[in-house]
């Protein structure tokens, strides 16, 4: 395997962002400030790829119009991915280990306020049996907390201990659009929203869109003082089915972090929608209490669909680059409750180092 | 590192037609997985890694229906991947799942590419309202036809050629048993005869809908020798450029152009028209034969196309026979359109192309573009190893 690092990363995340669900105007801005951290140009980029979802722009070919952020005039290599931004990453390291290209700048988006998310997100599920009766997100994350709870291996101080901590940490975040800690108990106190789900526990719905930019070798350490290289890059995918999981378990995450080198792992940014959810990835990928999970603040704090997963590796990134961590590791999951999960395990030392 | 070999070692379809009622998105899936896994004598437990794609979600009304797919086409507790790239996306997918194999990640994967168009309706899928654009509401016939008149004006082509293209896809379709259209009455005086739909495309010279799906095993050096028949991948190349601008010359787009040239010099070859044996080039319109031959070098871009589509060396027996299949003219599930162009170019290489196989093939082009003529993705595959 070649040796890949992240070199870049930039985020915007909001509330509502007053623009295209398309979110050209968005990914110009971003694309500059990759450009900035690595002094290249677009011309410099060996591959591009992208996630997004159709569904969420409300319209087919969402990425089409998004092309034209890159200004691909002359053609470039392209690709996209129907899927977060942590998967359009792995199209491009991928390409990267084919030897075809050295480097490559992926990106993602969406504007989730466009619609109502958690019911557009019910169209995810199976269209004879599930779809039909709008089961939404909320509810069914609800269904997969109680589980939990009623099995004996998380309690509703467990999640508020989750929120409580990503709402503190994501004071320091400019990009959290929910932030500000109190205490487990004035968290507890607050209203029930999706029984025994609080608004806490639950993602907001947020706009935005991210970019990672990957090199491998000299060309990472061309552009980065400290690349954040990729040890271990794993994903796999579980049945969807809500009848036939067991819904407090995560097979796919677990598989992810066997398959990955997670010694020594020092922090851990989990894509997690949801409190409970945090608690089962700790669980599935073994991690200690000796790790920090979530410096950025998290999913709970911001998690723009289709980029949420890949901030997730570059907040991670951020950590090698400043010195912060030796080891992180950067998670993004996908599909109702935690079906697909992808690991991947950054380090300040490459394997040919 | 160098780019480790890869070769296709199993091809199945469906039968394609309007509507497969009698099967759900999975069986449909399942139709075309299971041949192909049954062509390269493995089971799904043996694959490693999944890659689908399809074209819009809309197409079907289900977002990302690869997750509910997960366990039903066998990808339950393995990695998969999704690829939406417009109408090229049946070739990018198979791309991505070479691109597997080639970076050493795996050394078995499946890739299966659908659309399953009677569960929507495509153009509802194709006509909601974007704001700051203006509306075509006439279908991607309606889009293409000014290049296809641009085409003809420049090249001074005689107006019949497209027929002649229509009537030989669909007289190549009727040894295909799993396309769409049988038509054997099919003539170039009948397709000038039928309707005129956007000038100067007319019914016959359209693209049909379908439902259907294409699987591909792909698999590493070592996995091959399972195989009496691999086809090596010579060659693969993506390349997109924006949808409008002033310089943009879509009759002959550039990114096309630059794919060919960069997919050519992958694969070692330097004169296409005499190194290639067949090519399944992705023709929805029937003049689109003449304007891709163009292109992609085959011929001379100054009309050189359509006088090879007249001399009809793009006929089965022909100089270089394209779309011996029947082509996207015959079957268009478009998720899948571009993966049938590859896969039928991988059977072709293999001797297993039945009654519209090419006698001695070796070389064969797969061939998908998408969007308004600027993502385009094509591969070269062939009966011997690459060299280097």
């Amino acid at each position: 395997m070649r040796d890949v690092a992240v070199v870049g990363f930039a985020q915007r995340q909001m509330a509502e962002f007053d623009g295209s669900p398309t979110c050209v105007e968005l990914l110009v801005p971003l694309f500059a400030e990759c450009y900035e951290q690595t002094g290249w140009t677009r011309r410099d980029v060996g591959f591009w790829c992208s996630g997004s979802s159709d569904y969420l722009a409300g319209r087919s070919f969402s990425f089409v119009s998004a092309v034209d952020a890159i200004g691909v005039i002359p053609p470039v290599n392209e690709s996209h991915v129907e899927m977060d931004l942590a998967w359009a990453m792995y199209e491009a390291w991928l390409k990267i280990q084919t030897g075809e290209v050295d480097t490559a700048l992926v990106y993602a988006f969406g504007k989730s306020s466009a619609g109502v998310l958690r019911r557009t997100l019910s169209l995810q599920l199976d269209p004879y049996t599930m779809t039909p009766l709008w089961p939404d997100t909320v509810s069914l994350a609800g269904l997969q907390a109680r589980a939990g709870i009623d099995a004996g291996l998380w309690d509703e101080r467990a999640m508020a201990e989750v929120a409580n901590r990503s709402l503190t940490d994501a004071e320091k975040n400019e990009y959290a659009i929910r932030k500000g800690g109190s205490s487990v108990e004035e968290l507890l106190a607050r209203p029930v929203y999706a029984d025994p789900l609080r608004k806490h526990d639950c993602a907001p719905v947020t706009d935005g869109a991210a970019a990672l930019v990957l090199a491998a070798g000299d060309k990472a350490r061309e552009v980065c003082e400290r690349p954040a290289w990729i040890r271990s890059l794993t994903h796999f995918v579980d049945p969807m089915s809500m009848g036939t999981r067991d819904l407090t378990r995560a097979p796919s995450a677990q598989r992810a972090g066997a398959g990955a080198d997670l010694d020594g792992v020092e922090v851990a940014e989990l894509h997690a929608p949801f409190s409970h959810q945090e608690l089962i990835l700790r669980t599935e990928l073994g991690l200690g209490d000796d790790v920090r999970i979530n410096p950025s603040g998290g999913a709970l704090a911001s998690n723009p669909m289709f980029s949420a997963g890949g901030i997730r590796v570059g907040e991670a990134a951020k950590r090698i680059w400043s010195g912060e961590a030796s080891k992180a590791l950067g998670h993004a999951t996908s599909g109702p409750a935690l079906q697909q999960n992808l690991v991947c395990v950054l380090a300040s030392e490459g394997t040919d180092d | 590192m160098a780019k480790q070999p890869a070769a296709v070692i199993g091809v199945g379809q469906t039968h394609h037609r309007a509507k497969r009622e009698d099967v759900s998105m999975p069986g449909l899936l399942r139709e075309a997985i299971d041949r192909a896994l049954e062509d390269a004598q493995l089971t799904l437990e043996e694959i490693d890694a999944i890659v689908v794609g399809k074209a819009p979600d809309l197409f079907e009304g289900v977002m990302m229906p690869e997750l509910f797919l997960a366990d039903s086409i066998g990808a339950a507790g393995k990695p998969l991947l999704r690829v939406h790239t417009a109408g090229s996306v049946g070739g990018s997918t198979a791309i991505v799942a070479a691109s597997l194999v080639q970076a050493g990640v795996h050394k078995k994967v499946l890739t299966v590419a659908y659309e399953k168009q009677s569960e929507s309706n495509a153009m509802w899928a194709l006509s909601v309202p974007i704001p700051f654009n203006m509306p075509v509401h006439a279908g991607a016939g309606g889009y293409f036809a000014p290049h296809v008149r641009s085409y003809i004006r420049r090249s001074e082509a005689p107006t019949h050629v497209g027929a002649i293209v229509a009537a030989k896809d669909r007289q190549n379709a009727l040894k295909n048993p799993y396309a769409h259209l049988k038509n054997p009455d099919t003539t170039v005086e009948s397709v000038l005869a039928s309707q005129m739909l956007w000038d100067p495309i007319r019914y016959d010279e359209t693209c049909p809908s379908s439902d259907g799906a294409c699987a591909l095993v792909i698999v590493s050096e070592d996995e091959a020798a399972r195989s009496a028949n691999p086809a090596w991948i010579h060659g693969t190349v993506m390349r997109s450029e924006a949808t409008s601008a002033a310089e943009r010359d879509q009759v002959n787009p550039q990114a096309s152009r630059d794919a060919a040239a960069a997919l050519w010099k992958q694969a070692g070859i330097t004169s296409p028209i005499d190194e290639i044996d067949m090519a399944e080039i992705y023709v929805p319109f029937s003049w689109f034969e003449p304007m891709w031959l163009e292109s992609l070098g085959f011929a001379d871009a100054n009309g050189g196309g359509w006088r090879l589509t007249e001399s009809g060396a793009t006929a089965m027996g022909g100089r270089l026979p394209v779309n011996c299949s029947g082509g996207v003219l015959s079957s268009n599930p478009i998720g899948a359109s571009g993966m049938l162009r590859f896969g039928e170019a991988a059977l072709q290489v293999r001797g297993a192309a039945g009654e519209h196989q090419v006698d001695g093939a070796r070389k064969a082009l797969g061939h998908a573009y998408g969007g308004g003529s600027q993502f385009f993705a094509m591969w070269v595959v062939g009966s011997e190893k690459p060299s280097s």
